[in-house]
């Protein structure tokens, strides 16, 4: 025991002290918070002023549109061909063509502009016209403004689910989607990332030939166990600076930031499917209703169940990849040999991913409970599935099962370990391996 | 008294045999050569005595004990194999090494340091390995190997790759270490540092022990009663005035004399051919010729 210490403190020193990995631990929160922070920033703070020129030969829509910070209307006094001609030197960006209709309202609008005018723009215009044609017709119809007024409002659906008790809990659809993507993506990269490192490891002390001198000092499990954990702890380290410096970095942009908090809010707001159109006020009062809403729903996602699985699923999924990830850089003598057997070992892993679609889209259903159920795709596929619940005995069984399946692979990547590290020169097969195995 | 005794040791890989019931005693305090041509099984038992594999069947005894994982402390083994860690530094490289044999951290700094300032490297402390050259490394590793004051030093291999320099003062430090009291094995196939430096030695070839035994011992049962002689004056034939049953081998002018070999029936006619040469001319050099151990390798194992 004391020896996998002295290896596990060696693997844990000498990456922690690397270069990469202090710039990776600086650089990945930087990334990330960049990828929470820029789309903001460039929404909400460098987009200029556009301003809309209208020529409205109908003369149905000239107050049709609201000015906002960001768009603006103007109606200009001219005919169309003038308004081509004249708009920039005005200081407009696009003119609004509403033609003259050829019955009592128009089919066609035109928008010139030298530069792109933009979806969001373009989205908005049809938006405007398009409500206020609905409204005209049907007051046309002689439908009674109250009840056109009452159209405009909608129903909100909340999805209950039934337990076997009777009892209700509110489903959190969309934040389980993203709770199950991102956690086990989490997973799929840290595994392959570290049981990569962990290949590269042991093929580091294959060449450099110290392997037959620490190896007459312990036995080999003893340091590609002390090796795995070693790593693991690295990872650990690096996830848990990631989420403390992002945090921080997020935090601080918001301080920084702070007069677009507002906006920054809303916008991650319609991230997460809330569309919300900030020019009606009524909508705005939904959105704290919304937003109440979503704090409701997260306070009844089950944290404890899901970081506890989350961290069971990280922890054993990566022991039982990075023992397989040891014997493959054991059987070989250098980085271009290992693709052989890297495929092999990666295809349950990128299976598990290519299935995040299905499962979440079915939670319950048959690929779901299969992929969980295996130990090998089971650490990422049951990490999408856990923030939907999953009954408890599937967790059990999924859960002994990958206990089980990283021993029974821990113990075949040792005899593979064990042979390979002292064999050199050879190209392996895998009718090789298996005679290692019976060794 | 044996250190190490190894009975009837058998291993098999596959389809390959590679050690097929041998067995060895190493008295304790002496140098003992296991040698053999390449892939006559040496690395797989040294291996074994190492614990790195176990025998398919036969024992291993050290100092009367059962083999077991606590005799790894033991033993000291420089690898034919043999590297370290390019990217750690000598300093830390070295007390994880120590650690991992079983030294406290403060042991294995005070060990380090005594041999350190032996060999006046003290200023590579804090260096990485890859900006040693390849002779600065093999004395780190030598160090480490025998850090620990180890019982057993078992070295395989250990000129190769080695320049003259250091294979002197590897020679040098292990007949220290021996007269210290260790017990060293060290397998070769340059047999010239076997006579210089061996006591006891064995032969394997094609995974069979074929000789072992003190080296003056087999050297004496190879011998073939053979002199060689120099003297200065060639007035008559050797032919002429020797018995007939006197067999000369070899016969050469030098720049002052001749030189002979004479193959005698027995040891005990030395004083026969003597007297016959001392009455024809004047002796300058008369001695037995002992067989080399390449010789007798090269005997064994083409015999084999």
């Amino acid at each position: 025991m004391n020896k996998i210490w002295l290896v596990i403190q060696r693997e844990y020193l000498s990456r922690v002290q690397k270069k990469s990995f202090i710039i990776m631990t600086i650089l990945g929160p930087v990334l990330m918070a960049a990828l929470f922070i820029v789309p903001v920033y460039i929404a909400t703070v460098s987009d200029e002023t556009k301003v809309v020129g209208i020529v409205d030969e109908s003369g149905f829509f000239v107050d049709a549109f609201e000015s906002s910070d960001k768009l603006k209307f103007q109606e200009m006094h001219m005919d169309i061909d003038e308004a081509k001609s004249s708009y920039e030197k005005i200081g407009y960006n696009m003119v609004l063509y509403i033609p003259k209709p050829a019955y009592t309202y128009p089919s066609k609008i035109f928008i010139y502009s030298k530069s792109e005018p933009g979806m969001n723009v373009e989205r908005k215009i049809r938006r405007s016209i398009n409500d206020d044609l609905r409204t005209m017709r049907l007051k046309d119809a002689g439908v009674d403004d109250e009840v056109i007024s009452a159209m405009k409002d909608g129903v909100d659906l909340t999805s209950i689910k039934l337990g076997e008790n009777g009892s209700e809990e509110k489903r959190t659809g969309t934040l389980n989607f993203i709770l199950g993507t991102v956690l086990s993506l989490a997973i799929y990269f840290f595994i392959f990332f570290y049981g990569t490192q962990v290949m590269r490891g042991v093929i580091e002390e294959k060449t450099s030939r110290i392997i037959e001198v620490i190896i007459s000092s312990l036995k080999p499990f003893q340091l590609m166990m002390g090796k795995i954990i070693g790593l693991s702890m690295v990872g650990l380290t690096q996830f848990l600076l990631w989420v403390i410096i992002t945090t921080s970095i997020i935090t601080g942009a918001k301080f920084a930031f702070s007069d677009n908090l507002a906006e920054i809010e809303k916008y991650q707001m319609q991230k997460t499917g809330q569309v919300i159109d900030p020019s009606n006020q009524v909508e705005v009062n939904a959105q704290y209703d919304k937003t109440a809403e979503i704090l409701d729903t997260v306070m009844s996602i089950d944290f404890p169940v899901i970081i506890g699985s989350f961290l069971f699923y990280f922890l054993f999924g990566y022991l039982l990849y990075g023992a397989l990830f040891a014997a493959i850089g054991a059987a070989v003598d250098n980085d271009a040999d290992t693709q052989q057997f890297i495929l092999p070992v990666t295809i349950p892993l990128i299976i598990s991913i290519m299935a995040l679609q299905p499962i979440t889209n079915n939670p319950d259903g048959p690929v779901a409970f299969w992929l969980s159920i295996i130990p090998l795709t089971s650490p990422i596929s049951m990490m999408i599935r856990i923030p939907f619940g999953v009954p408890w005995w599937q967790i059990a069984l999924s859960m002994s099962l990958l206990v089980g399946g990283f021993i029974f692979f821990t113990w075949v990547a040792g005899k593979i370990y064990r042979v390979g590290i002292l064999m050199y020169g050879k190209k392996i097969s895998y009718k090789e391996l298996w005679k290692w195995l019976r060794y | 008294m044996d250190l190490l005794v190894a009975e009837n040791i058998t291993k098999t890989f596959a389809k390959h045999r590679a050690l097929n019931k041998v067995s060895i005693s190493v008295p304790e305090n002496s140098i003992f050569g296991l040698l053999g041509p390449n892939g006559a099984g040496k690395t797989t038992l040294i291996r074994i005595i190492n614990q790195i594999t176990g025998p398919d069947s036969g024992k291993v005894y050290l100092g009367g004990e059962k083999l077991q994982p606590k005799h790894i402390e033991y033993i000291g083994y420089l690898p034919e194999e043999r590297g370290l860690y390019k990217k750690m530094t000598v300093g830390e490289q070295s007390i994880y090494l120590a650690r991992l044999k079983g030294l406290s951290k403060n042991d294995a700094k005070k060990q380090l340091r005594y041999w350190f300032e032996k060999y006046e490297i003290g200023a590579w402390w804090d260096k990485k390995v890859e900006e040693l050259s390849k002779g600065m490394q093999q004395k780190i590793q030598f160090i480490i190997t025998i850090l620990h004051k180890p019982k057993l030093l078992i070295f395989d291999e250990p000129f190769s790759g080695f320049d003259p320099i250091n294979t002197n003062l590897l020679k040098e430090e292990i007949l220290n270490l021996r007269n210290e009291g260790a017990t060293v094995i060290f397998s070769t196939h340059n047999m010239a540092s076997v006579e210089e430096i061996c006591d006891h030695i064995a032969l394997i070839n094609k995974s069979k022990k074929i000789l072992d035994g003190k080296v003056s011992v087999i050297q004496d049962e190879y011998k073939t009663s053979t002199y060689e002689v120099e003297y200065d004056s060639n007035t008559t034939q050797l032919s002429e005035f020797l018995p007939a049953n006197f067999e000369i081998i070899m016969k050469e002018e030098l720049e002052r004399g001749f030189r002979a070999k004479i193959k005698l029936p027995s040891d005990n006619f030395t004083n026969e051919l003597l007297t016959a040469m001392m009455k024809n001319s004047r002796i300058k050099l008369f001695k037995e010729i002992i067989p080399s151990m390449n010789e007798i390798f090269i005997r064994r194992v083409t015999e084999n």
